[in-house]
């Protein structure tokens, strides 16, 4: 591999945001975050619209400063740095290709910025074509070319004057989902090959979960919890967490007792053991599981498992899984998912729900 | 015929009954004189390309009118930017700048402008009792002051197509372009401008068009020292009795019109001119 094409972590950036807060108006787009991105990371910022992620990006761009705190990158205050100092790669919502310039001169734009010799622009672009695959489209204007393509040359473009962080915002939101997918798998490899610090920024959770090394989670303006995909989605810290990652079912407790990292309750006369998030709710408890962890039976589940008794209202054929809609003999509405080539096991309406104790954690009540 | 299409004709007759009676015919017949006057066939028409007269006109003509798109243009485009991208209060001032000549009579504005540049007008009153000049400046009464009073009164038609063109720039081209680097400088020419070329192209045959044609401004301001084309057809039609020959300039300035516009509508859709 050439010496260009080659990115060592040394020139991946860490940045640390320190008690940042952002305010338009009497509207707080951002309050007291702070953040440390690793170097080389993929870190995907994650929520509903107007919870501050993109405004964040936009501060970590440079085009936003910030009401509040301080932005450093590798130990530098770069809080007044102006965006075209800062020099990170960005990819938009639109991929906001220069529509008068053809794939190769929009790749090259940074780097004539950067005033780089002319052989060296030339020999860089054809890597840069030839890596996101787009060979043969080189003197086409963007017009020409389908979204994935105008997607690839945008990336192209980002990462060809190698910069020490890519910024993405929600860039695979106008595109079908096969090609969402391939696109994913291509940033995925550039991530890898690169080893450039990546920031991404997108509203779909699965796509936040399959793509990044952490996760942060917005929600009002608010980081509400940051940590490896599994762990927020197997260990989400609040109820707006889990349900924003998937769908979640919620048992209410009652009499719940703590026991280490063991907790212990009553649903529907039926004890429920659960594991812990370190500090629990004094009272009101609510049992979560993910409609995955849990199986349908015809008998109550073995010693360690939690069991429900429920009957089947619904059901959805998924293909590879199929989803199950019940209801507790309390009332309360489940939802389970099974792989379909267990699904034939299932003969009766009234069945048992079951889970192992590890796969159900507790949330406060409330929020 | 469909009846939809029908319905649209019929809508539309009054304002070609209007046009077709009040010019089509009207033109019909000025082009029949340059044919016939004073004697019939195309002896006009070679005169027209001979005449050292006319030529110097026609030449004239198109110096000015250059002059005054460029004019236009580089004034219009700098309005334009702070009309579209300029704060609140820019935005309004350059509105207002831009409306108000609209309600002021071209005629008003070429006196207005005559007292301004004359040689007993303010500018060189000011400068001589100043001390600044001795003499007074010549700026009107020739084709300076010609081309002054033009720019002046076609710079809001140059800047609606720039305005609309500079509103269709996607906002994250631009960011795009300075976190990649770019300082604003080179991101306002090699992005901004190119972008809105569409409607600086637009602008310029707007202008220039216009300008072809110009008659009250340069008959005021030129004060009969720069005649432009408009004028030498009245001039020879109202005053030295040569119809033919004022006829055949008629038709060969209403050539090149429709000519310019026809590339104008290559360019700019027809909406984008009114902003």
């Amino acid at each position: 591999m050439p010496q260009s094409m080659h990115l060592s972590d040394a020139n991946a950036a860490e940045i640390k945001a320190v008690s940042i807060g952002k305010t338009f108006g009497a509207f707080h787009a951002l309050k007291d975050l702070t953040l440390d991105i690793g170097r080389g990371e993929f870190l995907t910022l994650l929520g509903p619209s107007g919870s501050g992620k993109t405004t964040f990006l936009m501060i970590l761009a440079g085009f936003l400063a910030p009401t509040t705190g301080r932005l450093m990158m590798n130990g530098k205050d770069i809080t007044d740095v102006p965006a075209e100092e800062r020099s990170y790669g960005m990819v938009f919502q639109g991929y906001a290709l220069f529509p008068h310039l053809t794939v190769e001169q929009n790749i090259a734009f940074p780097l004539k910025v950067r005033r780089r010799p002319s052989a060296e622009i030339k020999r860089r672009v054809g890597e840069m074509v030839e890596r996101v695959g787009l060979s043969g489209h080189e003197k086409k204007l963007p017009s020409r070319l389908s979204g994935g393509q105008q997607q690839r040359v945008a990336l192209a473009r980002a990462l060809a004057f190698e910069p020490s962080v890519l910024l993405l915002d929600e860039p695979f939101s106008a595109l079908d989902k096969n090609l969402r997918e391939m696109m994913q798998e291509e940033v995925r490899r550039l991530h890898q090959e690169t080893g450039t610090t990546f920031v991404f920024v997108t509203h779909d959770q699965s796509e936040a979960l399959a793509l990044s090394s952490r996760v942060a989670i917005f929600n009002h303006g608010e980081l509400l919890q940051i940590g490896r995909p599994q762990h927020v989605y197997e260990r989400p810290a609040s109820r707006f967490v889990a349900e924003f990652l998937g769908e979640i079912n919620l048992l209410p407790l009652e009499d719940f007792s703590l026991n280490g990292d063991r907790a212990e309750g009553r649903f529907e006369q039926r004890t429920i053991v659960l594991t812990a998030n370190g500090t629990a709710p004094k009272s009101g408890g609510v049992a979560a599981v993910r409609p995955e962890h849990m199986r349908i039976s015809s008998r109550s589940g073995a010693d360690g498992e939690n069991s429900v008794a429920c009957t089947i209202e619904a059901e959805t054929y998924l293909g590879g899984s199929t989803k199950y809609h019940l209801r507790t003999n309390g009332g309360v509405g489940l939802a389970v998912s099974m792989p379909t080539v267990n699904a034939g096991n299932i003969t009766s309406k009234d069945v048992w729900v079951s889970w192992p104790a590890e796969q159900g954690f507790l949330l406060p009540d409330g929020s | 015929m469909n009846p939809a299409l029908l319905r649209k004709l019929l809508l539309l007759a009054p304002l070609l009954l209007f046009l077709g009676l009040a010019y089509v015919v009207p033109f019909l017949g000025v082009v029949r004189w340059s044919f016939t006057l004073p004697e019939p066939g195309i002896g006009q028409y070679k005169a027209l390309l001979t005449d050292p007269l006319v030529h110097s006109v026609f030449i004239r003509t198109l110096r000015i009118c250059l002059a005054v798109t460029v004019l236009s243009l580089a004034a219009a485009y700098a309005i334009a930017y702070v009309w579209v991208r300029g704060s609140r209060v820019q935005r309004m001032l350059a509105e207002f700048c831009i409306l108000v000549p609209f309600w002021i009579s071209v005629l008003t504005r070429a006196f207005g402008w005559l007292a301004m540049l004359s040689n007993r007008g303010l500018i060189n009153s000011w400068l001589q009792s100043a001390g600044i000049i001795s003499e007074p400046l010549a700026l009107a009464r020739n084709e300076l002051g010609v081309i002054i009073g033009m720019t002046h009164f076609l710079i809001p038609f140059a800047v609606f197509p720039i305005a609309s063109a500079m509103r269709n720039v996607d906002e994250r081209i631009l960011l795009a372009a300075r976190g990649m680097g770019s300082s604003r400088t080179r991101t306002f020419w090699t992005i901004f401008v190119p972008l809105t070329s569409g409607g600086i192209i637009g602008a310029a045959l707007i202008v220039f068009v216009f300008a072809l044609g110009f008659f009250v401004t340069p008959a005021i301001l030129g004060g009969g020292r720069s005649v432009m084309v408009a004028e030498l057809v009245y001039l020879r039609i109202f005053q030295s009795p040569d119809w033919g020959l004022g006829a055949a300039i008629s038709v060969a300035l209403v050539l090149v019109i429709g000519i310019l516009l026809a590339l104008l509508r290559r360019f700019i859709k027809p909406a984008h001119l009114v902003g």
